[in-house]
Order: C-alpha cells, then sequence, then structure tokens
C-alpha cells in the first residue's frame, strides 16, 4: 500500500487522457504514490423507467460495466502499469461528482484528477457541469486539466 | 375498473364519424358487440353481480374483505412499515455496490404509472356524484386497506420470479402460484396460474388498451371537434409500436418524464385549489364523515355512499389484482419483503393522496347541487346521482370542478388523460406480455406477436364503439383478482415467515441503513 493516492476521473474523452498523464507525472514526482482510475456511469436511482426496462436492467448494467471496462479503464490500467506506477481501476454507476469523492475518501486520497469537460449545453451552463459540482463539494484539493 | 366513466364519453366520441371507413366499423362493430354480449354477457354479469338483495357487488366485498384479512394476518403492516418504505424509496437501505440495478423508486413509480389515471380523474368523480362526498371516506379506509393485499403480492412476486442466465427477470403471480403452491405441497398452483395468465392477457388487451385509447379518443375530441376514432387509433398504435416493439427509449423517456410530471402538477393544482379554499376545508371534510354515515341525501344513503367508496377505491388501485406484482418484481433485492414494504405506497399515493385530492376538489368546487335548506344534496331527475351544476358527470365533473379555479385546467387535464392512457397501455403491455410468455414461452417471436396484437386492439379501441367487448375485458381483471387472491390466501404464511425474519434483522441490526 502506498502511502498516498492520487484519484483519476476517466470518461474516455481527450480531456481524461491528460488528466491521466498528469497524474501519472504527478505520481511519479511523489514517489511512493498510487493512482485510481475511475469511470462512472452517470446513472440516478430517481429516473423514471418503463416495466420493459426495469426488466433489462440487471443485464444493461453487467453490458455496461463491461464496455467501460473494455474500452476506457483496462486500457488505462495496463498502460499504467506499464510505466511501472501501482494502479486500480473501479467502474461504478451513480452520480460522477459524488462517486469521485466517495472513493476519494475511501482511499485516503490526496488529489482527485480530472480533465474539464466544456460546458456546452444549457443544462449544463443551469446546473453545471461535473467538474463545477466536483469542486463544490469535494473533500480533497481537486486538480482539473483543461 | 374504469368501466362507469365509459358510459358518456365513448357515446360522444362516436357519435359521427366522418370517414366511410369508420361508418363500415360502426356496422361492423355493431355486429361484434351482438355477437360478443350473447357470448359473453354471463361471464360480465357473473363478475359483476350484485349480493342478493342489494347493489352491492360481490366481487367489491371480495376484494375489501382480502384486503381486511391481510390487514389483519399482517398485524397492520401498512402503519408498522409507513416509515420503513419511505426509508427504502429514499435508497437509505441500498447497497451502494448495486448502483445502477433497478432501484425501489424506479420499481415503485413503474406500478404507480399503470394504476394512476382515468380512475383518479374520472372514477372519483363518478362515485362522488353517485355517492355525495361521503364516498371519500370509504375510498379511504378501502385504500389504506389495499395497502396489505400489495404487500402480500408483490412479496410473493419478487419471492418466486424466474431469474434468467442472460440476466433478465420475470415475475407476476403465475410463478408464485406455480413455484408457491408446489412449495407448500398444494394441487392446483398450475391451473390457476394459467387461469390468471388468460384473464390477463384479456384485461390487458380490454381495459388495459381499449379503454385507454377509447377515452383518449373522447378527451381530444372535446377539444378539438369531432372525428374519426381510427385517426387516434392509429396514431396511438404507431407511437406505442415504436416504444414496445421499436424500443425507441426517447419517446419513452419523455412519456416517464413529463406523465410523473403531470401527475404532480395535478396534486399541485389540487392543493392550490384547496388552500385557496382553506376556510372550506373543515366544512369538505365535515361533509365527507357525515356523508360516510348518513349519506346527506345522496342516491342510496349511506349504503350508497359506502358502495360507491369502496367500489372506486378496488378499481383504481388494483390491489389484490396481481398486476403489480408483475411490476414490482424487477427489482434486484436479496429480501422480497422489501420491495413488498415499498409497495404499501402504491394505494396510498393511489387511492389516499390522489383520489382523495380530487374528491375534496369537487365537494369544495360547489359543482354538486345542494339544497341551501336542509342541506342535503339535491338528486338528478332520474335519482340516480347528485344534480350537478351543469350537469355533467365523470371526466367532465372534474374538469369543471377544477375550473372553478383555474379556468385553462381543462385543457391540462386533457392532455394529463391522453399521457395517462398511453403510460397504462405501456404498462399493461407489459404485463399482458408477462402472462402471454407464460403460455407461449420466452422468445423474440412469441413476444412480438403479442406486441403487434396490442397496438392492433389501440386501433380498434379507439375507433369502434365496442361495449361489450370493454365489459368483458374489464370483468376480465376483477377475475384475476378472484384468482389472485385465492392464491394469496394459500401463500400468505410464507409472507409471514419472510416477514418475521426480515424486520427481526432490522431489530437485530443485521440489517443495517448504508447512509
Amino acid at each position: 500500500m502506498s502511502k498516498t493516492t492520487i484519484v483519476v476521473g476517466l470518461d474516455g474523452s481527450e480531456a481524461g487522457e491528460r488528466a491521466l498523464s498528469f497524474a501519472k507525472a504527478r505520481a511519479k514526482m511523489i514517489g511512493d504514490c498510487s493512482i485510481t482510475i475511475c469511470y462512472v456511469i452517470e446513472w440516478s436511482p430517481f429516473s423514471f423507467q418503463t416495466p420493459e426496462e426495469n426488466e433489462q436492467r440487471h443485464k444493461r448494467r453487467e453490458e455496461e460495466l463491461k464496455l467501460a471496462r473494455d474500452r476506457v479503464v483496462d486500457p488505462a490500467v495496463s498502460q499504467t502499469q506499464t510505466e511501472g506506477l501501482e494502479v486500480t481501476g473501479i467502474v461504478k454507476h451513480g452520480d460522477a461528482a459524488d462517486i469521485l469523492d466517495d472513493i476519494a475518501i475511501a482511499q485516503k486520497a490526496s488529489e482527485i484528477v480530472v480533465g474539464r469537460v466544456g460546458l456546452r449545453g444549457l443544462k449544463e451552463r443551469l446546473f453545471g457541469g461535473v467538474t463545477g459540482r466536483l469542486v463544490a463539494l469535494a473533500s480533497v484539493p481537486v486538480t482539473i486539466i483543461p | 375498473m374504469k368501466r362507469f366513466v365509459a358510459w358518456g364519453t365513448t357515446a360522444a366520441a362516436l357519435g359521427l364519424p366522418t370517414f366511410a371507413a369508420a361508418q363500415d366499423a360502426v356496422s361492423f362493430d355493431q355486429k361484434i358487440n351482438d355477437v360478443f354480449a350473447g357470448s359473453t354477457g354471463w361471464f360480465v354479469n357473473l363478475i359483476f353481480m350484485n349480493l342478493p338483495g342489494t347493489s352491492f357487488p360481490w366481487i367489491v366485498l371480495w376484494l375489501v374483505v382480502a384486503a381486511s384479512v391481510f390487514t389483519i394476518y399482517f398485524g397492520f403492516i401498512q402503519i408498522k412499515a409507513f416509515g420503513h418504505a419511505i426509508s427504502l424509496v429514499k435508497g437509505d437501505y441500498s447497497d451502494p455496490n448495486d448502483a445502477g440495478e433497478v432501484s425501489h423508486f424506479q420499481a415503485l413509480t413503474t406500478a404507480l404509472s399503470g394504476t394512476v389515471g382515468l380512475g383518479n380523474i374520472a372514477g372519483v368523480a363518478v362515485a362522488v356524484g353517485i355517492g355525495g362526498p361521503g364516498a371519500t371516506f370509504w375510498m379511504i379506509l378501502a385504500g389504506l386497506l389495499g395497502m396489505a393485499s400489495k404487500f402480500t403480492e408483490c412479496t410473493l412476486g419478487v419471492k418466486y420470479r424466474n431469474e434468467y442466465p442472460d440476466g433478465t427477470v420475470s415475475g407476476g403471480p403465475m410463478y408464485y402460484m406455480t413455484k408457491g403452491f408446489k412449495e407448500r405441497g398444494l394441487p392446483g398452483g398450475k391451473v390457476l396460474a394459467v387461469i390468471f395468465a388468460i384473464f390477463t392477457i384479456g384485461g390487458a388487451l380490454g381495459g388495459g388498451n381499449m379503454f385507454q385509447a377509447n377515452q383518449a379518443h373522447a378527451q381530444i375530441t372535446q377539444i378539438t371537434g369531432d372525428f374519426s376514432g381510427l385517426i387516434t387509433g392509429v396514431i396511438f398504435a404507431g407511437v406505442v409500436f415504436a416504444v414496445i416493439v421499436g424500443g425507441i427509449k426517447s419517446i419513452a423517456s419523455v412519456t416517464e418524464k413529463v406523465v410523473p410530471f403531470m401527475g404532480i402538477l395535478y396534486v399541485v393544482a389540487a392543493l392550490i385549489i384547496l388552500i385557496v379554499n382553506a376556510d372550506q376545508i373543515g366544512w369538505a371534510f365535515g361533509q365527507i364523515f357525515a356523508g360516510a354515515f348518513t349519506g346527506l341525501g345522496v342516491a342510496g344513503g349511506f349504503v350508497g355512499a359506502l358502495i360507491q367508496g369502496f367500489k372506486r377505491a378496488a378499481f383504481s388501485n388494483e390491489a389484490g389484482v396481481g398486476s403489480a406484482a408483475i411490476a414490482h418484481s424487477a427489482v434486484r433485492t436479496k429480501e422480497p419483503v422489501t420491495e413488498g414494504v415499498v409497495s404499501l405506497l402504491e394505494p396510498f399515493i393511489d387511492t389516499v393522496v390522489i383520489c382523495t385530492m380530487t374528491a375534496l376538489v369537487i365537494t369544495i368546487s360547489g359543482v354538486l347541487v345542494m339544497d341551501p335548506a336542509t342541506g342535503n344534496f339535491v338528486l338528478n331527475e332520474a335519482g340516480t346521482a347528485i344534480q350537478t351544476a351543469d350537469g355533467s358527470s365523470g371526466v367532465a365533473l372534474t374538469s369543471a370542478a377544477f375550473a372553478t379555479g383555474f379556468s385553462w385546467f381543462p385543457y391540462v387535464l386533457a392532455i394529463a388523460v391522453v399521457l395517462f392512457a398511453f403510460s397504462t397501455m405501456i404498462s399493461w403491455s407489459y404485463y399482458g406480455l408477462k402472462a402471454w410468455t407464460y403460455l407461449f414461452g420466452e422468445g423474440k417471436t412469441t413476444e412480438l406477436v403479442f406486441k403487434v396484437i396490442f397496438c392492433f386492439f389501440i386501433i380498434v379501441g379507439a375507433a369502434a364503439q365496442l361495449g361489450a367487448v370493454i365489459d368483458f375485458s374489464d370483468a376480465m381483471i376483477f377475475a384475476m383478482a378472484v384468482v389472485n387472491i385465492t392464491a394469496l390466501y394459500f401463500l400468505m404464511p410464507i409472507v409471514k415467515r419472510e416477514m418475521n425474519s426480515y424486520f427481526a434483522r432490522i431489530k437485530s441490526g443485521e440489517i443495517v441503513k448504508h447512509v
């Protein structure tokens, strides 16, 4: 177990990649530091669903988890490992900002690193994107990579 | 459940079809109607038969007695577990590692969207129109009792559902009848299940489909003027087809958001009217209590109020019918009791909250004509119902009552009725499908056959005036309750065992909150 951990939020975008590069560089500088790569599938237990969607939910969930692991998290984990860093990958459903913070607390992380997702739609302007909310609620320092 | 509303509106909707095709359809309908009435009338009469010497349908007594038995047998579970139900829905007991699975909230709202609908808007107006405000008291009582029936059936629904290797689930009374009876060493489970499945298909195509399409069309024509039901039917069928066959998520997700919004808007509008008339709420409750025991001059006196109230509640929240057990069984929980507890809230929201709101607004709005001298209601000429300010009944009466507060509300109500009809159809298409696959086996082709039949019946329901067919399918829904409750009586010891074990583990701290 390393002395400290950096939590990195990935979303399959280039900004996420840059966040991971930044975290790796930072971890190497610290020395005794592990990286936790997180991919959050946006999901709310308070959405409304049709009976058919409910029936297939478990199957879909498994598919979503597998897809996220295969496409994003596993490649990132193995690539980080080849650079000689200690790394774990986590895929979870929920609110990205909440989950990243929960994981940071659980892992006693020193920092959360995320890529900036541009504020595009009206919804994001009104309610703030994931990065905005993360900054507002995080329990540890947050680094946002443009 | 919704048959009492059908009278006025169907006639209005189908008065003057403008297309030749529709005209042919009418005469064709007539033939179907006659043949159907001739061959199935006995079944309808049997289900809705009155108890000897009364005007009280035995099926309503059957539902109310069952609800009372479950209430006592499970030690007033609806009161004991009410707070726990809210904790469960909030997600307090949900394991964070299960995030992404169907939540209790989702199962509850999915089941609710199948029951909240015309019954809450039109049915209540019929009940209050005939039975007076006193009917509300009995409606609330029956709603509270019905919570125990839901608890029983939904716990069993989750406990005995089928889980398939691909991760999908199928649940409902068919499965607890076969598996539960086998487990208890009782014969006849399979027979009950097959009968239940047949009734469910009938109910899904009728009350859950044709009736909804028919009423939606009637609502639309009230605003736009008369046009052929074929058009409404084809559009509705197209949209439903896109959702259930095409899997078009966007339509489903729009309705998922709009329907609860409509429900909330309805309750908020009712609350505003009540707040504005706050000084009359005491009086309205006085009317409800006084009317419950004296009748205040309504048709049939206090017994009339009681019958109407019980009927309305039983027909609106479907407690004991078995449909909710199908909807709730998709939740992925280790404890079947949790889903039963959550389902308690369904009759509460549907009947105790929403139906009561409607009844209060109608009472306060003054649309029911009262004799200022005696304080009794004035009956119409036929003596069958209370005279209303503009002579309306059903949906139109609710509409008139809300219009006293907001003149534009009838338009919102019309949209709400159409959307509620749509969401009820989606729910019942699923219930029907589960019964269908139980009988004919799971598989893409068998499922498609049912879905196409379902969409076809939407067109028939909107375009035609098939009173006998609709009566028959309504009777089917209550026939479901006959079979389902019979099974529940045999299986309730299993539910009790589960319930005791679950609450003992809550008490001992073995099951803990995650927040």
